[in-house]
């Protein structure tokens, strides 16, 4: 069979991928602009026997979805800013709880309702920081349909394999977009699921660490019986005071992240071999930069881009080695400068930097960067 | 009798539990497990979920699927955990002020929804593991640590707001009527649809203390002095009924289940995919 070539939007994307990778339950809330991406789940899922839910709010939302997935289900939830605000307490616990989810965030102008149906980068910082405690972060950010298909299923496989929460960080552009796309057949697609237990069940330790950090995963109702809690636990999964137990626990649970970098981190770069000037950008943003240096490089500047596509963890130790041969690295974001905070941080003793903000709700346009391009040189 | 429940239903290494000497979380937690034991589930099957809060800590000592989840939000893990499985006969376990303040909105949700979960409600009519704050079930003029000159929130009545959101089973007990929290649980897991049992419980430690009520057996003659059952109930004057409350069974009206109903529509569904 051909593959099959589609016209379709981000947001229906989002859901092709994750049925693709085998999501099999959905709860959520509406909420511009993500909407599209509950009422498309509410269509597809029971035709393949899962199930869809709409709850009473966004809590509700992601609590639904763990509670699905500790069943052995592949699950999601999507939301936009407001929402993803209300979900930062669960999505703590998948992290304390090790319980695998998705959380796909198609980012709008805020605070608060701010711009309902404008696109913004503004939640960035959130991703990483947006729920309480020491916590691992896996965020991805797509600036193509496609790359949302294929985004969609890496957010579920790294979702399996790490027993953690998985952010996919849409926007509004990426999210209601339309481009032609080529769906893959099935056997191209890889896909991951969570490890289980095949031992005796009186032997069974649910939080148990294996070689790569994660414990395997018993689904509720497969006869391990086990206790799942929010407060630090042991290894039985009891909840424990012991500050010994603490330490070891938060340690691993972002060490996860941290010792697998390698796995997870993934960019792109174009035209940056002999870049005098990077730009480093992501999302729809991405997309103006690469006009940009079209428009650049026919003017003879010699300007690359630097897109993270996973951008928590931060694609740290490629973008310092760039920012060593180049003149200066420009970010510009839809945010007074999220992403450059740690693009300052790492390369600031190597490069110039400089910001490039817009927060009205509008797109950056391509004539934008290259004009501060040509400013700043 | 009692060391036999332990054994078979109890995770032993994990006890003694963490409540304090009198509460009336145990005697409710053991209820439930003898309900569990009468109707003979298979503990496989049984998944036990709670919220935060002190009686949110009875699901650890119990040797079922067990979930303790944020503070409030038990109903909506427990939802997806039966539409995802439903399979699993899922008891949920919340105290008045996880269940009914923060927890308010999934708590009419799920009612509403009739999906089969059976929730009962340790109600001590104060926040416990926080130290005493008043809840929504604080009886207005009651103290609390937070209502230092009485409190004046009206409060609701569980099982009414349960009623009036669409549960389709509904029933009181007390931590003295243990065996009527028994027989109302059995039933409520036989309900094919969202049951809600209110167990009144006792908070010595800072209910009862804030409100001068005595100790903890002073607490269980309160229950037993106040309680009347419905059959009682009905023969007796409004003069005669004021300041008591009732336990038993209040409400038994099944309804369609909403995992039933969602099943429907994937069997409709089948081999339209294209
Ligand atoms: C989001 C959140 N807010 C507040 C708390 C603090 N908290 C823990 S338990 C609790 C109240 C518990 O009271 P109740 O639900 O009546 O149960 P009890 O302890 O009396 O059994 C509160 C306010 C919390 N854990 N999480
Ligand atoms: S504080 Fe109150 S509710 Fe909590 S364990 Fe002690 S007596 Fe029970």
């Amino acid at each position: 069979m051909s593959n099959k070539v589609r016209l379709m939007q981000g947001n229906e994307a989002c859901v092709e991928g994750a049925i693709a990778a085998g999501m099999k339950f959905y709860a959520g809330y509406p909420i511009t602009p993500s909407t599209e991406i509950a009422e498309i789940s509410a269509e597809r899922l029971p035709r393949i026997g899962g199930k869809f839910i709409q709850m009473e709010d966004e809590i509700a939302g992601i609590a639904a979805a763990i509670g699905a997935s500790l069943t052995g289900a592949k699950t999601m939830t999507a939301t936009s800013g407001p929402g993803f605000s209300l979900k930062q307490e669960n999505i703590g616990y998948a992290c304390i709880a090790e319980i695998p989810v998705v959380v796909v965030n198609v980012q709008r102008g805020g605070p608060s309702t701010g711009q309902p149906t404008s696109p913004a980068q503004g939640d960035m910082m959130q991703a990483k920081w947006g729920t309480h405690g020491d916590h691992p972060v896996i965020a991805l950010c797509p600036s193509s349909v496609r790359e949302t298909f294929d985004l969609t299923i890496r957010a579920f496989n790294l979702a399996e394999k790490y027993r953690m929460p998985v952010l996919l960080m849409m926007d509004e552009v990426i999210g209601h977009m339309r481009e032609k796309i080529e769906i893959p057949n099935a056997s191209e697609i890889e896909i991951v699921d969570r490890k289980r237990p095949s031992c005796p069940a009186e032997d069974y330790l649910p939080f148990k660490p294996e070689a790569n950090l994660v414990p395997l995963m018993a689904d509720f109702g497969a006869g391990y019986r086990y206790h799942v809690t929010g407060l630090v636990h042991d290894e039985t999964g009891f909840p424990s005071n012991s500050t010994d137990i603490a330490d070891k626990l938060i340690r691993r649970l972002v060490d996860k992240v941290e010792l697998n970098k390698e796995d997870i981190i993934t960019w792109e770069e174009e035209n940056t071999e002999d870049a005098d000037i990077i730009i480093f950008a992501y999302g729809c943003v991405a997309r103006a930069a690469k006009t940009a240096i079209k428009i650049l490089r026919e003017k003879g500047i010699k300007v690359g881009l630097f897109r993270p596509i996973t951008v928590w963890p931060f694609p740290e130790e490629r973008l310092i080695e760039l920012s060593k041969s180049v003149k200066t690295i420009i970010a510009p974001e839809m945010n007074l400068g999220q992403m450059v905070l740690e693009v300052e941080r790492l390369c600031n003793k190597h490069t110039k930097i400089e910001r490039l903000n817009k927060v009205n709700g509008e797109i950056i346009y391509p004539e934008e960067i290259v004009a501060k391009i040509e400013e700043v040189l | 009798m009692p060391s036999q429940l332990v054994d078979k239903y109890f995770r032993a290494e994990d006890l003694p539990q963490i409540w304090c000497p009198g509460c009336g979380h145990g005697i409710i937690t053991r209820a439930i497990t003898v309900a569990i034991e009468q109707l003979g589930l298979e503990p496989d099957k049984v998944c036990v979920v709670s919220g935060i809060g002190c009686s949110s800590r009875a699901p650890g000592y119990l040797d079922f699927n067990t979930l303790h989840t944020t503070h409030g939000r038990a109903l909506a893990f427990a939802t997806g955990i039966k539409l995802a499985n439903p399979d699993l006969k899922v008891i949920v376990i919340m105290g008045d002020g996880d269940s009914t303040a923060i927890g308010g909105n999934h708590f009419i949700h799920a009612c509403r929804r009739n999906i089969d979960l059976t929730t009962i409600i340790f109600n001590n009519n104060i926040y416990g593991m926080t130290g005493g704050q008043y809840s929504p079930l604080t009886p207005k003029f009651d103290k609390g640590t937070t209502a230092p000159y009485g409190n004046i929130d009206r409060p609701f009545d569980i099982c009414d707001l349960a009623s009036g959101a669409g549960a389709t089973y509904v029933g009181r007990g007390t931590s003295y009527h243990a065996n009527v929290v028994t027989s109302l649980v059995k039933k409520g897991i036989m309900n094919d649809g969202f049951s809600l049992i209110e167990a009144i419980s006792g908070c010595p430690t800072y209910y009862g203390r804030k409100n001068k009520k005595g100790g903890p057996v002073d607490m269980m003659q309160w229950q037993k002095d106040n309680a009347v059952t419905v059959t009682a109930a009905a023969k007796m004057t409004p003069e005669q009924l004021e300041g008591k409350f009732l336990i038993g069974e209040l409400k038994n009206k099944p309804e369609p289940e909403y995992t039933k109903e969602y099943q429907k529509i994937i069997d409709n569904l089948k081999g339209s995919d294209i």
